[in-house]
């Protein structure tokens, strides 16, 4: 006797076997699909590393570009911009996105909670170049550009990252908490300030971090906020300065082979800074994470 | 003890209490006060934004939208959004066809197929392809894949595929359509996987368990359980993906080459909306000029609140569905 009794009918039918080799390449695919992601990742940045580390040296931090010459050139004037505008707009977003997070998620009814919520999601969805117009014209029509208006442009693309960031790390504070404090008669206000928000900071510090790594590469605000510069390196943000993503971008449309070795020691410095700070703040993040819900 | 005592009701209920705090007050008053700014800041981005379009949309109107011209030359001044509406169309549209099956099986990669020990990796190595710069991507894209995609992907498409009018003769610039919808794939393609595998983890295991109980193969529980159990987040996943795509202005338009004209070739050099809008920030040549930009950005936000407003629709009405609340589940 062999085993068919044991199996279900049809176990050894062709059918069976159809579905089989069905199971199998669609396994493969997934495997595929996997390894088309991890590889394009593996593809840009060692394309990046390897062009940019070959272009790459002190001269890039330390001078200023020079137009139509030939002496040592570099990118300075970018990267004290980026410096300066990205810590601006890290000023302007972190304390209001912190508190619109305080606002939800321990004060407003359920209503609201859901409205703002969905308000940040939208203004999450609204393409960078479409907030950049909206500076433009509230700030710079009339006035110019300058390092505050770009600063303002990224920090409403932060907004609403820091916002949830804090939102998430807020929820996982036990509720037994909020409670054994204002069960001592300590008021609400100050069981927030100081019982809530001090178990977040891990959270918050790991959240601006990520924020800050994703908006220091962005291109789309600056160009119309802060993007026609000089070349003097200057960190004075009345000013328009120069930025490193708008440097590649201007640099990668240049038919110059000597402008595109910057622009991609340029992309190599940004793109390392990226995956570092990003990576690390993850990392801590899933520890922090651990050790509130722990408690 | 009995100080604790004293005043019971309003150490327990702060809001419901006879004593009012004004520290509570106050708290309330400001982290309301910044909930209320960034609504209102939404509000101003919509009225600013038109009301920049505004001098275009008077002079244009609705007829703007299907206009197929762009011509600054002062007395003969014509405006119109009709092939940066096909660019991205076409963009878009490439884009989300090519992601949405990788997404999917990235996403089921990372949740039925991977052994545990790599599952946290990868999960975190498609994640950073998130954090890539768009800049950076259109670097690549302009200098190394357009290149690549020019000399032999393009002409051989074009040879095998040829009598399809999507697989034209490849442009002599170096930039297409082409280039930008694989762009395009590259940056959507982390946002809608890593949805996607968070709606495969919500399935409840029982289910999945009971189909291959009843012997169907692992695709068949995937097609017949997860897929379906899914769908509903996986449609919120894609357009918020194509969200994405239509918004992403930098590195399309680096590798898009910018031309004004409607034509099916794939291979040839385009424009999307907001490729546009980003290389005119040098300056427009007219006061016209600058509205007519600032009216292709207000279709383009038109087209992220709908995608966001309808993605934010279908999770809510699937949670309802599946009676959770989305990741609220235990």
């Amino acid at each position: 006797m062999s085993a068919s009794g044991l199996t279900a009918p049809g176990f050894h039918s062709k059918g069976m076997r159809r579905r089989r080799v069905v199971n199998f390449v669609m396994e493969l695919l997934a495997w595929g699909a996997a390894a088309i992601a991890v590889g394009v990742l593996a593809v840009v940045v060692f394309a990046v590393a390897r062009r940019g580390w070959s272009a790459l040296n002190t001269d890039l931090l330390t001078k200023p570009p020079i137009p139509f010459s030939t002496a040592p050139q570099g990118l300075a004037n970018a990267f004290a911009g980026t410096i300066v505008i990205v810590g601006i707009a890290t000023l302007m977003a972190l304390p209001i996105g912190i508190l619109v997070a305080v606002y939800v998620n321990e004060f407003a009814p359920a209503s609201i909670r859901n409205g703002v919520t969905m308000v940040l999601d939208i203004l999450n969805g609204i393409p960078a170049i479409v907030i950049g117009i909206f500076v433009y014209g509230l700030l710079v029509v009339g006035s110019g550009q300058s390092g505050f208006k770009g600063a303002f442009a990224l920090a409403i693309l932060m907004l609403p990252f820091v916002a949830r960031s804090t939102m998430e790390v807020l929820a996982l504070v036990p509720n037994s908490l909020r409670e054994a404090s204002l069960g001592l008669g300590i008021p609400h206000w100050r069981t927030t300030l100081s019982i809530v928000l001090p178990q977040t900071i891990g959270g918050i510090v790991t959240g601006t971090v990520l924020a800050v790594a994703r908006v220091a590469g962005e291109t789309a605000p600056l160009l119309f906020t802060s993007s026609l510069v000089g070349n003097q390196t200057s960190w004075n943000p009345t000013q328009p300065l120069q930025t490193v993503p708008v440097a590649i971008f201007e640099l990668s449309e240049s038919p110059d082979p000597a402008d595109h070795a910057r622009a991609w020691a340029a992309a190599f410095i940004l793109l390392m800074f990226i995956l570092v700070t990003s990576l690390t703040a993850r990392w801590l993040a899933n520890r922090s994470r651990s050790k509130i819900a722990g408690r | 003890m009995t100080s604790v005592d004293a005043t019971p009701e309003a150490t327990r209920r702060p809001f419901g209490g006879r004593r009012v705090r004004f520290g509570d007050i106050g708290l309330q008053l400001i982290a309301g006060g910044a909930a209320l700014a960034v609504t209102i800041l939404v509000v101003l981005i919509v009225w600013k934004v038109v009301q920049g379009a505004k001098p275009a949309i008077e002079k244009y109107g609705l007829s703007f939208i299907t206009t197929v011209a762009w011509n600054p030359v002062i007395g003969r001044e014509l405006y119109g959004a009709g092939s940066f509406l096909f660019g991205t169309a076409v963009t878009s549209i490439f884009a989300l066809i090519l992601a949405t099956p990788l997404a999917i099986g990235i996403a089921l990669f990372l949740t039925e197929l991977a052994p545990k020990a790599i599952r946290a990796p990868i999960t975190a190595l498609v994640e950073t392809l998130a954090a890539i710069p768009s800049v950076v991507i259109g670097l690549w894209g302009i200098l190394v894949l357009g290149p690549i995609l020019r000399t032999t992907i393009e002409p051989w498409l074009h040879d095998v595929l040829g009598f399809i009018p999507l697989f034209g003769p490849p442009s002599e610039a170096g930039a297409s359509v082409f280039t930008a919808g694989i762009v395009l794939t590259i940056m959507i393609l982390p946002i809608v996987s890593s949805i996607s595998r968070e709606l495969f983890l919500g399935v409840p295991s029982d289910l999945k368990e009971g189909a291959l109980a009843l012997g169907t193969t692992r695709w068949e529980m995937v097609r017949g359980v997860m897929i379906p159990y899914s769908s509903g987040g996986i449609a919120a996943a894609l357009i918020l993906g194509l969200g994405r795509a239509l918004g992403e202005a930098i590195a399309v338009t680096q590798v898009i080459g910018g031309s004004v004209s409607i034509q099916w070739n794939l291979f040839a050099t385009g424009d999307s909306l907001a490729s546009k809008i980003a290389a005119s920030y040098q300056g427009a040549t007219s006061n016209l000029e600058a509205s007519s930009l600032i009216y292709l950005g207000v279709i383009l936000l038109v087209f992220s609140l709908v995608a966001n407003i309808l993605a934010q629709w279908i999770v809510r009405r699937t949670a309802r569905k599946h009676g959770i609340v989305r990741g609220g589940h235990a």
